[in-house]
Parts: structure tokens; sequence; C-alpha cells
């Protein structure tokens, strides 16, 4: 997400969780394949990926980055979604002594980072505890 | 007959007390929480700003509306707080809800007031028949000059408006708006903090415009204050809704359901907005509604509403305004508000 080409390139996963899915097996992706890598089929489908899910693995961030300095310490973990999708991103709005495995989360717009003081606003998904 | 048919809200879960501001700036607490009926009010996080606050409020009336999102061919979005000073918010929040490219989008400003302008148009455009359906939502992250009066208001939220002709939950049976040319309250460009008149804010500024949109409306569509079943002013602090309703012969129970602010400060853009929210939370089939906005500068905005039987089913499909209110709130010390508000001044 470096740049304002390729931010825009990854809008329609970013901001709403577009995936495919293969017809033949069922087999999901996010983001969308061309090709299914299990059975080699081209006839995918648009789709969208659950928008909860739960915490399989997940650790504290305090050296990040430059560009998230500010927000640190933050929490990073890989979801395990509903219909079964893995997804990498940050846990917020949740205190550490909170966060555990198996934790159901959901999906929430926030703004990711800003590019300096005068570059782009980048949006996209992160978690947010699910009461 | 057209209408609101999904409506949703969203607040940030940091708080901060009054206490908490009033104890850096050697101010008396006590004093404050009584002048403004005030105790604390919402703050962002760093990662939440006018837009990602306003695709959640959108995504949370696309719920209760159970609308295809590329059906919407307006969306507007009213704030003071637009995180770019140019490019619109409504074109990544149009994105992010999938209305795009068929969509007409449109930023508004007008203080506090922008919210309600933006469902004011949303609403004719479908009753023109130029769109199916048209959303409208009030949002704002506001700043008060640390120190000021306002630092110990000016909060976080929003709210979004849905509006079509088909599975109406609330009616707008009129609309009125009332707008002269008033100084009260103003930021100049490139000035991070607002200027306000100070007393002159009340009187001939929020009470002239919000009394005289009230009676307008009432006037124009043959109705009283007996009418209503609940009454949302815009809510700058805990004291002036009330002083309003008293004036026009409201009762504090017509009031009360609405009224957040003691708890959630002013979210501008958001704040009579978030109350009709949490008024249609819980509203029955009938109630009459009269919502009256005000923004600086100066004007008001008022809408009828008629609730429909269709509140019951569609009530719970998102959180309720109340729920988000109280529900994992997380309180900041005044040194995290400030890093927060990019009130400190940083090396590069
Ligand atoms: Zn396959």
């Amino acid at each position: 997400m470096s740049t304002p080409s390729r931010y825009w390139r990854e809008i329609p996963q970013r901001y709403r969780l577009e995936a495919n899915s293969c017809t033949k097996c069922k087999q999901k992706f996010f983001p969308p394949r061309l090709i299914c890598p299990e059975c080699g089929s081209r006839d995918l489908v648009k789709t969208k990926i659950a928008e909860k899910g739960k915490v399989i693995s997940y650790t504290i961030i305090r050296v990040p980055p430059s560009q998230f300095k500010d927000q640190a310490p933050y929490a990073v973990g890989v979801i395990e979604l509903d219909d079964g999708v893995k997804l990498m991103g940050q846990i917020v709005d949740c205190d550490f002594e909170d966060l555990k495995l198996g934790k159901r989360v959901k999906i929430e717009f926030r703004k990711l980072f800003k590019k300096g003081h005068s570059g782009i606003l980048c949006y996209g998904y992160k978690f947010v505890p699910d009461s | 007959m057209e209408g609101i048919v999904g409506y949703g809200a969203y607040i940030p879960r940091n708080r901060i007390k009054v206490e908490e501001i009033a104890k850096v700036w050697g101010a008396d607490a006590p004093s404050y929480k009584k002048g403004l009926i005030l105790e604390e009010k919402s703050v962002p996080s760093p990662d939440q700003d006018t837009i990602t606050m306003s695709v959640e409020a959108s995504k949370n009336a696309l719920k209760r509306a159970g609308i295809d999102p590329i059906d919407i061919g307006a969306v507007y979005v009213g704030s003071e707080s637009h995180p770019y000073a140019v490019k619109p918010s409504g074109t990544v929040l149009a994105e992010a809800l999938g209305a795009t490219p068929e969509v007409h989008t449109a930023d508004f400003e007008f203080a506090c007031k922008a919210g309600t302008e933006g469902m004011f148009v949303a609403l004719n455009l479908v009753k023109a028949g130029i769109v199916t359906y048209g959303l409208g939502v009030g949002a704002d992250t506001s700043q008060g000059a640390p120190g000021d009066a306002l630092e110990y208001s000016a909060a976080a939220g929003a709210a979004a408006f849905i509006f079509g002709r088909d599975k109406v939950v609330a009616e707008v049976l009129d609309t009125y708006a009332y707008m002269t040319d008033t100084p009260d309250f103003w930021r100049r460009e490139y000035e991070y903090y607002p200027q306000h008149g100070g007393r002159f804010t009340g009187e001939p500024a929020y009470f002239k415009h919000v009394i005289g949109a009230a009676k307008g409306i009432m006037n124009k569509a043959g109705m009283q204050a007996g009418d209503f079943n609940y009454v949302v002013f815009h809510q700058p602090n805990g004291k002036f809704p009330f002083r309003a309703g008293k004036i026009l012969g409201f009762s504090r129970q017509q009031i009360e359901p609405g009224w957040l602010v003691n708890k959630l400060g002013n979210t501008y853009s958001g704040s009579s907005p978030l109350g009709l929210t949490a008024t249609l939370d819980i509203a029955k089939p009938g109630d009459n509604i009269l919502l009256v906005s005000y923004g600086s500068g100066a004007g008001s905005d008022a809408f009828i509403l008629k609730v429909t039987s269709r509140i019951d089913a569609v009530r719970n499909l998102a959180p309720l305004t109340r729920e988000l209110l109280n529900n994992n709130k997380k309180y900041l010390e005044y040194g995290e508000y400030a890093k927060f508000r990019e009130k400190i001044r940083k090396a590069d």
C-alpha cells in the first residue's frame, strides 16, 4: 500500500472484502484468484468473506514500522473467519488482557495509516471484539 | 410515503471525563458539569475519523434497510471534520458500501447542521423520483481548542439514514428550513481550532433558529408540541435542548430518549441525527417525532416523522444507539487523549 495506485487496486479487498470461489471445488480465495490452485478451474465467481471469526494466533507489536509508530503497542492476529478463510490484521478496541485464542472478533472499517503529513489516507479492515 | 428505510449509529469506545480535562487547565469541574449538564464525551481512536465512522453507521443502516447497496443513488456525508481538505469523504463511503459507480456523491458542511442537510437532499431526491434510495450521514470528530469551553463537549460519532419509498420505518411527513447569517462560530482556512462568540452562541444563534424552525414546521404541518411523542434538538450541551423544549412547550419525557449529550458530548453533525437513532430505537408504530438540528452560521433543519409498524422488525438488526454509548467504554487520561487528537507537537 505504498503508492496511491497500489492502494487503489486493493480497494475491493480492503473496503468490501471481495473474494471469489471455485464453482467446482467450492474453495474460497481472498484475495481473489484467476485460476483455482486446487483443481485448476477458471470458473470462479465473486463472493465476500465472512465478517466475523475467531482469533487463532496473535502478537503484540511494540516496535512497529515507521508509519504505525503512533499506534504502538498494538495487537496483530490471524483470524479464522466463519467461512474458513484465514486473515491477518490488527485487533483494536480490545485491551491486551482480554485478548485470547478463540476470542470472537468482527471486521470494522478503520484508517490503516496516513502517508506523512500530506499523502493519502489509507483505509481498510481491522478486527474488533464481537460483543 | 417516502421516509427512512434504514438507520444506523456509530460511537467510538473512548471517553474522557469533564474532571480529567478540568484538572489539566485548573478549571472547576463541578461548575462545568452543572453549567453544561455534561459528564463525559466520546473520543475517536487515531484510526477513526469521519469516513470510518460514516462507513460503520451506514453499514448498520444497510442491515436495517435490507436493501442491495447498488440501488443507493445518492450518498451525502455532512461533517465539519472531513479528513481531506480536497477529496470527498462520500467517495470512500460509497465505495466501501458497494454503491459505486452509478451514484451521486457530495460532502456537506454547515457546522453542526451538515448531517441533516445531507438527509434533506437525499430524501428530496427520493421524493422527486430521481433515485430509488438516498443515504444521508452526519458524522464528526470535532476539536475544541485546548482549555476552551468547547474542549469539554467536542465529541465524535456518526448516524446514517437511508431514505426510500418502500419498506419505510418512519415516514417523513414534513420538512422545513430556517436560516440567517449569524457569526456565532467559525473556523478560517488553515486554522486548526474554531472560534466562537461566547454567550452570543445562545439567544441570537441556537435558540432563535431552533425555535424558529420548530415553530415554523409545526405551523406548516398544523401540529402542536402535544402531538409529538418525542422531540430531538441539536445538543451542544445538556442544557440547551431542555431550555428550547421548555420554550416550545415540550416536556422532559419527550426530550430524554434522544438526549445523549451528558454521556456522549456534542458530536456536531452527528448530534441530532444520533438523537434520532436513539429515539427510533425505542419508538412504537404510530409515534410522531420532531427533529430540529442546528448549525452555527446559522440555521436549523426540521423534520416531522411518523414511525411505521416496520420499526419492530428492523430495530434489533443492528446495534442500538444506547448500547454503543454504554458498552465497551474505555476512559482516557488527558495525555492519551491529547495524543489521540494530535494536540501534541512532535518532531517529524
Ligand atoms: Zn477448484
